[in-house]
């Protein structure tokens, strides 16, 4: 229960961040911060979530990708997601991500967009 | 700050194990041949156990046979509700969260309750992106998602007093 910690990656002008395998409002509460600062000291054009190791999201994961996905499309930016299981992919669906933001199968077809 | 061990209580109750007259608050079930079983868990309001929570009810719905999908979407309407009453109905506060399941039949139903600040207006609380959240990092999907994930969604609320919102979903075919 004690895995909250996220995992950030960056790739020249990309943020990867590796999501935890719940994710929940419990192992969410630090990603705003987190995310918001390294935005503001990096130039972030693509934000690309990685939910390979992840296996439950509920509608905590979906604010918190919306709002990250709003955050990109002020800037300019774009957003992807990688790595979904079929949980994450229906409970993305339902919470109006799927059309939003593209999936991919690899990190590095996500990267590339 | 929470303390999930002290505070965590669970039981299992079923007519065989209460005998015949003394089960008066295990929830009737009139299947045919089907005794009902149910599970009580007490757990502190904060969030490290809204995983603990969603588990132990989908262990308990395991012997209704559910596919892959079904436990899925139990886990993920009983974590909105329990994420719910840990931070609308306790505001972060302390408080109990108290959830019941019972099987009748192929039928599973969850209650989670609070004794929380309760909801004003219900109908408002259940409407899709509503929230009263101000930190802008909530979707207000929480109940659009017991209702997408669940059968039937019923809610109750009474101002100062808490919130209790009952689930049905019917598992394993």
């Amino acid at each position: 229960m004690g895995e909250v910690s996220f995992l950030y990656e960056a790739k020249g002008q990309v943020l990867v961040i590796h999501l935890p395998k719940e994710f929940d409002h419990h192992n969410s509460r630090d990603l705003r911060y987190e995310t918001d600062l390294l935005l503001s000291e990096n130039y972030v054009r693509r934000m690309v979530f990685d939910f390979s190791r992840t296996v439950f999201m509920d509608s905590t994961g979906i604010g918190i990708l919306l709002n990250r996905y709003k955050q990109m499309q002020r800037s300019g930016g774009t957003a992807a997601i990688y790595g979904a299981n079929a949980q994450i992919r229906r409970v993305l669906a339902v919470g109006g991500v799927a059309k939003l933001m593209p999936q991919y199968a690899s990190k590095e077809a996500a990267l590339m967009g | 700050m929470c303390q999930m061990e002290k505070e965590l209580q669970a039981e299992l109750v079923s007519p065989e194990t209460v005998g015949p007259g003394t089960s008066e608050d295990v929830p009737e079930c009139a299947q045919a041949g089907s005794a009902t079983d149910t599970m009580r868990l007490q757990i502190a309001s904060c969030s490290r156990n809204e995983q603990f929570a969603r588990v132990v009810v989908a262990v308990f719905a395991s012997r209704l046979d559910p596919t892959v999908t079904e436990i899925d979407d139990l886990k993920t309407a009983v974590s909105e509700a329990v994420t719910n009453a840990v931070i609308h109905g306790y505001g972060g506060e302390e408080g109990t969260i108290y959830i019941e399941a019972s099987i009748c039949g192929r039928e599973l139903t969850v209650t989670v309750r609070d004794e929380g600040v309760g909801i004003p207006d219900i109908p408002k609380a259940m409407e899709p992106m509503f929230t009263t959240d101000r930190t802008g990092e909530r979707s207000g999907m929480g109940f659009a998602f017991m209702e997408a994930f669940m059968d039937q969604v019923e809610v109750r609320s009474e101002v100062g007093h808490g919130t209790a919102v009952t689930m049905k979903k019917r598992m394993g075919g």
